[in-house]
């Protein structure tokens, strides 16, 4: 059993399942419904598939206006709405809930429009990130945050998540790349934001809505803005002997004044995962592996390499590669894209985590984790986006040994709070969900999540959308509302009032 | 005018605790170089100039955290020693004594006004990493954090961009900053035709050559930078090697527009210095909107407004931002020729960035929105400043 618990479900709905189901089925046809138990087993999680959950009703909407009908229904009826875009989440984000609706997303899945003249491409939510890409890669342009589930991962689940990727070091995180939205608040109203202009107006509700894991609203369409593809790319990596080396190496490198298009390393376990299943060719001996890509014009590029090259060796690489061709520098980059389902062949289970921490801390805060880790008897392999402090441990464990999913779950926990601890976050991409929930209070305290709830409150006041994810408790609008007014002090005698 | 000057986030909390008690509005201010933005208020003053300094500077980590109160001059002074910049250079405005300066830093956040290289680098939000503030509920808060990826809850630091100060009152601003780059250059071309600028412009944007700048100042009689003859400028920041490499590119480019003058770095740096502080350009008697646009239709917008006489038409942000001075005589500033040439250009923004009082009263000053959006925004102004204590009416409705 894991350690999170969620809500307990509302028997009033369980029991009002078929009337649920029937009003449902005068909103979208039959065929994009599923309601048996057989249907309903694959949506029971999404990439934490440590939590499962068959949810009430799948419905699949094609049309703005059908989510908007959808929810305006769910919002009189006091039905909860969980917004599930390909699945890949891997914080429990859309895990369903046994008294809500599971909304997927993944039938929006048209590329709308594509606005090379203002760079902008306009897509439904279901369309996958590397779809906006291939929709514009004919004239060398790209979207540049790139989730290594870019395959498969939704481009509205990308903004409800606020992914990132290795290109986020220089390109920035998906916030940073979305120019307008489309959405629809659990009453049904259809609200836009932004469009293909830089700077939206008004209060930036782009920026809440963003990575808002869907608890504010459903977003039914998004502009992003596309880049032109550098003219080149070259990669090197790096073999050190230690860690804090490798740690030392990234922060001269960013000291130096240059911003790589991605700084990636990996640890010794992560290193012989990726070996074992690709056979890459990473140097198997080494402690930590740094994967450094610089972009730009030939000259450029060419320039920082040197750099870089000497900062490494001056920090004690013992080896040093250099691309020098395309497909060589991406046979770099096979080993660390494929990590995870490398370690995933090394270990029956494992947990993937996403805390952020000041890149002066790596080399501590690794340190910490083997010790943790030969604390919980329970492996450890650390693939990361080292440029941005952003770690990725993951936890090896086995769901069928009992007690070890638990052990797992807390050991996670104490890296988290770790990264806190000294001075960094909970989750640098992959989003609080349920996972990370009970954890909120490590980095936040009451009043903080008071005021992050209050956004919810402004948008969802019912809190019907997506319950029970990111905030620990559930407190009611209308407590946080109250405002505590102290006697009139009169401390402004001469002040005009209203 | 009332002004209260605390000089600690817990004098804020109780100034704020006691102005719900006692029902008194009060407008955060900073060094009042944004004053004149927005619908003019008559609250008694929050003077936050108090609450400066610089609390954490780590040059190696690429992140600094200052007091709200502290000015953006000195933090950028702080951050050229180590050769490092907020890369989307805040403008420099007039002061309400006739001087020049970039504010606070609260103040910065509070309006997100950024400079020429926001088309490459983002805006003042996209830098945000976390703030504390006070809420209208006199509760101090904070939000974000000091690393650059963070996704733990909504990310209210940056949501607080923009409000104005009408949300919340920001006592500290952690930012992520960048290196400066080795070196500039400027590609100039003179004497286009907004039509042809615009297409110099996005034909730029769609080269491999990263131009972080992208501007055309169209002719007028008066105010420096503009001049005689229309300028179309494109900037290119980098490593001495990778700039020449890439000016070959864009100079290629330009070529067929006109002959293509080369800025080097001293006198590119003094264009851009201009671009980036249009904001206090202007005489008496003129009235100035910033308007937020699909950047290929700025020749459109500009066609469409021609009517309203404009004493200076400048687009910058690759046409994305168009700066549009008229006679302040205009019985709506041209209000409603601008909106409806923003809706012709697919949508955007104006903000009416200076005016008379009795103009900025009047008018829109932020662009209206529609109403389920106005009312979601009144929800958020209420769950944080129920009382309605932090500068009601600033930016119009109910906000
Ligand atoms: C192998 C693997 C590698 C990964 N690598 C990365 C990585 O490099 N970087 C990174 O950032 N993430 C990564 N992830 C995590 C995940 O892919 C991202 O979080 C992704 O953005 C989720 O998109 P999705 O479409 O699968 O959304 P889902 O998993 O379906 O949903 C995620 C959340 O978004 C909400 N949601 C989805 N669609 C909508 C919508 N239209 N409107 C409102 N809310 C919505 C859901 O309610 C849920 O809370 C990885 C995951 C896997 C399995």
């Amino acid at each position: 059993m894991t350690l999170v618990h969620m809500p307990v479900p509302d028997a009033g709905t369980l029991a009002r399942r078929d009337e649920i189901i029937a009003g449902l089925g005068q909103l979208v046809p039959k065929r994009r419904m599923v309601t048996e138990e057989r249907g309903l087993k694959p949506w029971e999680s999404d990439a934490l598939t440590a939590h499962a959950q068959l949810p009430l009703v799948v419905v699949l909407p094609e049309t703005t206006e059908e989510v908007s009908r959808i929810l305006a229904f769910c919002h009189a009826n006091g039905v909860k709405v969980v917004p599930r875009g390909a699945g890949t989440s891997l914080s429990g984000g859309a895990l369903p809930l046994a008294d809500g609706v599971l909304m997927s997303m993944m039938r929006f899945n048209r590329v709308l429009d594509i606005d090379f003249p203002n760079r902008a491409v306009v897509a439904q939510p279901g369309v996958t990130n590397l779809g906006i890409t291939r929709a514009v890669e004919h004239r060398g342009f790209y979207y540049a945050p790139d989730p290594s589930s870019q395959l498969a991962c939704s481009i509205g689940g990308n903004v409800a998540e606020n992914s990132g990727g290795v290109h986020s070091l220089k390109y920035g995180l998906t916030t940073n790349n979305v120019l307008g939205l489309e959405m629809v608040l659990m009453t049904g109203e259809v609200i836009r934001l932004g469009g293909k202009h830089l700077d939206s107006e008004g209060y930036d509700l782009m920026a809440l809505v963003t990575g808002s894991e869907g608890l504010l609203a459903v977003i039914t369409e998004v502009t992003v803005r596309i880049l032109k593809a550098p003219e080149s790319a070259r990669a090197v990596l790096v073999a050190f002997t230690s860690s804090d080396n490798a740690a030392d190496a990234v922060a001269d490198i960013i000291a130096a004044g240059i911003i790589p298009g991605g700084m990636e390393m990996m640890d010794h376990p992560a290193i012989n995962a990726a070996e074992d299943f690709l056979h890459v060719g990473y140097p198997r001996d080494a402690e930590a592996l740094l994967i450094v890509e610089l972009d730009g014009p030939p000259v450029e590029v060419d320039d920082l390499i040197g750099r870089v090259e000497a900062i490494v060796k001056a920090r004690g690489a013992v080896e040093c590669r250099i691309s020098t061709s395309d497909a060589e520098r991406l046979s770099f980059w096979a080993g660390r894209k494929a990590a995870f389902p490398a370690v995933g062949r090394i270990s029956p289970d494992y947990l993937c985590m996403d805390g952020t921490i000041p890149r002066k801390a790596i080399s501590q805060v690794l340190k910490r984790m083997r010790e943790l880790s030969a604390e919980y008897g329970l492996r450890v392999a650390n693939v990361f986006h080292a440029g941005d402090g952003n770690l990725h441990p993951l936890i090896l464990y086995d769901a069928n040994k009992p007690g070890e999913l638990e052990r797992a779950e807390a050991f996670g926990a104490d890296i988290l709070r770790l990264c806190v601890a000294v001075g960094g976050v909970l989750t640098g991409e992959h989003g609080v969900g349920v996972e990370k929930r009970d954890l909120m209070g490590t980095m936040f305290d009451e009043t903080d999540l008071a005021h992050q709830m209050r956004v919810k409150c402004a948008f969802d006041d019912k809190q019907l959308l997506n319950p029970g994810k990111m905030f620990p408790e559930l407190s009611r609008c209308a407590e946080l509302g109250r405002l505590h007014v102290h006697a009139g002090a009169l401390r402004f005698p001469d002040l005009p009032r209203f | 005018m009332d002004t209260l000057c605390p000089s600690s986030e817990a004098e804020v909390l109780d100034i704020l605790a006691a102005a719900i008690g006692d029902c008194v509005p009060l407008a955060p201010t900073g060094l009042g170089t944004k004053a004149g933005i927005g619908r003019p208020v008559k609250h008694a003053r929050l003077d936050l100039s108090g609450l400066a300094g610089v609390i954490l500077y780590e040059p190696e980590e690429l992140v600094v955290t200052v007091r709200a109160g502290t000015p953006v001059d000195e933090v950028v002074e702080l951050l050229a020693g180590k050769g490092q910049q907020l890369a989307f250079e805040p403008p420099v405005w007039r002061t309400p004594d006739g001087g020049a300066s970039r504010g606070t830093i609260g103040g910065l956040v509070a309006a997100n006004l950024s400079g020429p290289r926001r088309l490459k680098a983002g805006a003042v939000r996209d830098h945000i990493l976390g703030v504390r503030g006070v809420s209208g509920r006199a509760e101090a808060f904070k939000a974000g954090g000091r690393v650059v990826k963070n996704v733990t809850g909504y990310d209210l630091a940056r949501g607080l961009a923009g409000s104005w100060g009408t949300l919340a009152v920001l006592t500290e601003v952690t930012f992520k900053v960048l290196p400066k780059a080795e070196t500039e250059l400027t590609l100039a071309v003179a004497g286009l035709a907004p039509a042809h600028a615009v297409e110099a412009l996005t034909g730029a944007m769609h080269l491999s050559a990263d131009v972080s700048s992208a501007a055309h100042l169209l002719a007028a009689e008066s105010g420096a930078p503009f001049a005689q003859e229309p300028r179309t400028v494109l900037r290119l920041e980098g490593f001495v090697a990778s700039v020449d490499a890439r000016a070959e590119v864009v100079a290629r480019h330009l070529a067929p527009f006109g002959p293509v003058e080369r800025l080097e770095a001293a006198a590119s740096a003094d264009v851009w210095a201009g671009i980036r502080d249009l904001g206090s350009v202007g005489e008496a008697g003129e009235a100035l909107w910033r308007i937020s646009l699909p950047p290929a239709s700025a020749a459109v917008f500009a066609d469409r407004v021609a009517g309203l006489e404009p004493r200076r038409l400048a687009f910058d942000w690759s046409g994305g931002l168009v700066w549009l001075w008229v006679d302040d005589r205009l019985p709506d500033l041209g209000a409603a020729v601008i909106r409806a040439a923003i809706a012709v250009c697919g949508g955007g923004h104006a903000t009416l960035i200076r005016g008379q009082d009795a103009s900025r009263s009047r008018i829109d000053v932020f662009e209206p929105q529609p109403a389920p959006l106005a009312a979601l925004s009144a929800r958020l102004k209420a769950q944080f400043d129920p009382a309605g204590i932090l500068n009601p009416g600033r930016m119009g409705g109910e906000r």
